[in-house]
């Protein structure tokens, strides 16, 4: 289902996905990754002004089940976090690709770009999941 | 990849997937974690009715003369003030005390006591039942025969006797039990279950679950799964054996001496007298969290600031959950007796946050009486 994971988007195997625009990323979790969670009832995201690397840890999800680890799928300086989150965890399992953002970064190694995956890529990686 | 070991499925296990649950391993069997999400069951449990499939909980059966006998040697309640129709709850102790798993006890009759027990204790606990009851009455495994669905909730009691055509609500109490007919299956109705609220569990035949089943939803339950019943039944602070008790805790340490009656002889009851004499070291709390995290099972329990030694760990979550109903993030855990009153503030350990959790006493939610 295309729907599920927008062409104009980049993804990761831990379920991350940015939206690259110059040198700025939007990054997010997916919707397969919020589906997974179930019920989400707290995100913590990283600070503004942070500086963080591909694969850090920059924040969490805790759903009424369990918590996950976000990573950061690309290296920058964090520009913006969407704080309304904080408050309002349902924008993201009503809206991951939008209203659901997490963080905007600065990127440092555009070169890490071509280790994302596309949509197609990556809807393959999630059928193989699901068969397990 | 490992090879999957084989997972029971109960007799609902058809009706799950018609309604598109989601599947997961729980104590070796595949059971439905969530239908249309925890948060939304575990509300139509608080607010209306809701149905659970609990057929993987183990049954396992005493009869003949010296039935009475062969449980009251198994558990630490007393057996002796049950009479026909009633249940209790109770949990079985090894000869140390350590609790082998907690349990209802449902007397059909003089000679035919039922004990269900957990699903992921079932070998274990037979296994135990019997070796230990051999001379006395030795049980049967009756697990597999059966299906079990708590209706849960509280519109819950009405929902069972309209589709028994019997005014059940009434007619059987609390932890009472009676025969009747849905849909022309005969079930067995306890007014027993795990949510913290009103409800009767329906002991029915494995083949004819479905049949009841379908008249439940049908008449309105939503069906929920072990997601939502794990909120609901932490927010009545009822223990969950592997997480809150088991063989390395005590009844009297998991806040269960309400459960212990030690005028009996039963396996477990020196141990427990001893401990009960010397008075415990450590209690289970419950704890509601007073910052943004999460305890789950597993996280450290820290002193807090300005105790001495301040920062100390002094036990571990046992479980831990947002708690929807009562709008806050609750707890379970051991910790020393001196950090158990009421009032006191821990820290957990959340993912490398301190975040402080204060003792509270009793359930966390207690629904109204009727």
């Amino acid at each position: 289902m295309s729907s599920d994971y927008p062409e104009d988007l980049k993804y990761t195997k831990e379920h991350e996905w940015a939206r690259v625009d110059g040198k700025v990323a939007t990054i997010g979790i997916t919707r397969f990754a919020v589906e997974q969670l179930g019920d989400i009832t707290q995100v913590d995201l990283p600070k503004e002004g942070e500086t963080v690397r591909k694969n850090d840890v920059i924040g969490s999800v805790e759903s009424v089940k369990a918590v996950s680890d976000v990573y950061a799928p690309l290296s920058g300086k964090v520009l913006k976090v969407n704080t309304p989150l904080g408050d309002s965890p349902e924008y993201l399992s009503d809206d991951p690709y939008d209203e659901g953002w997490m963080v905007q970064l600065e990127l440092t190694n555009e070169a890490e770009l071509g280790e994302l995956m596309d949509a197609a890529a990556y809807a393959d990686f999630v059928a193989e999941q699901e068969d397990h | 990849m490992p090879a999957q070991p084989m997972l029971k499925r109960t007799p609902l296990y058809e009706a799950h997937k018609a309604l598109g649950a989601k599947m997961v391993e729980f104590g070796g069997w595949e059971m439905p974690v969530q239908y249309e999400g925890i948060l939304a069951e575990h509300k139509a449990v608080r607010d209306d009715a809701g149905v659970f499939d609990v057929s993987h909980m183990g049954e396992v059966v005493f009869r003949g003369p010296r039935a009475r006998e062969a449980v009251q040697r198994l558990v630490t309640n007393d057996v002796g003030k049950l009479i026909d129709g009633k249940a209790l709850y109770t949990v079985m102790c090894y000869p140390d005390g350590g609790v082998v798993d907690d349990c209802i006890v449902y007397r059909r009759g003089a000679e035919d006591l039922l004990v269900v027990v957990n699903a992921s204790n079932i070998d274990k606990d037979f296994a135990w039942m019997a070796s230990e009851t051999a001379a006395i009455a030795p049980p049967t495994n009756e697990s597999d025969r059966w299906g079990l669905l708590a209706v849960q909730g509280p519109r819950a009691a009405a929902l069972v006797g309209k589709l028994a055509e019997a005014d059940l609500a009434h007619t059987v109490a609390s932890f009472g039990l009676a025969t009747a007919r849905i849909g022309g299956v005969e079930v067995t109705c306890a007014r027993t279950g795990y949510t913290g609220e009103d409800g009767f569990e329906i002991f029915v035949a494995a083949p004819a679950a479905r049949a009841v089943w379908d008249a439940v939803i049908g008449a309105g339950a939503k069906p929920c799964g072990l997601g939502a019943r794990d909120t609901l039944r932490l927010e009545a602070r009822l223990p969950l054996y592997g997480n809150d008790i088991d063989q390395t805790t005590t009844p009297l340490e998991a806040g269960l001496g309400w459960v212990v009656k030690l005028e009996n002889d039963f396996i477990g009851r020196d141990a427990l007298a001893k401990q009960k004499a010397a008075g415990v070291t450590r209690k289970l709390v419950g704890f509601v969290m007073k910052g943004r995290g999460i305890a789950r099972h597993d996280y450290a329990i820290h002193t807090p600031p300005g105790h001495d030694p301040a920062g100390a760990i002094v036990g571990k979550v046992t479980s831990g959950a947002p708690g929807p109903t009562v709008g806050v993030a609750v707890g379970l855990g051991y910790v020393p007796v001196a950090l158990s009153a009421p009032g006191t503030v821990l820290e957990i350990d959340c993912r490398g946050k301190r975040v402080p959790a204060e003792v509270v006493a009793g359930p966390f939610y207690r629904r109204a009486k009727a």
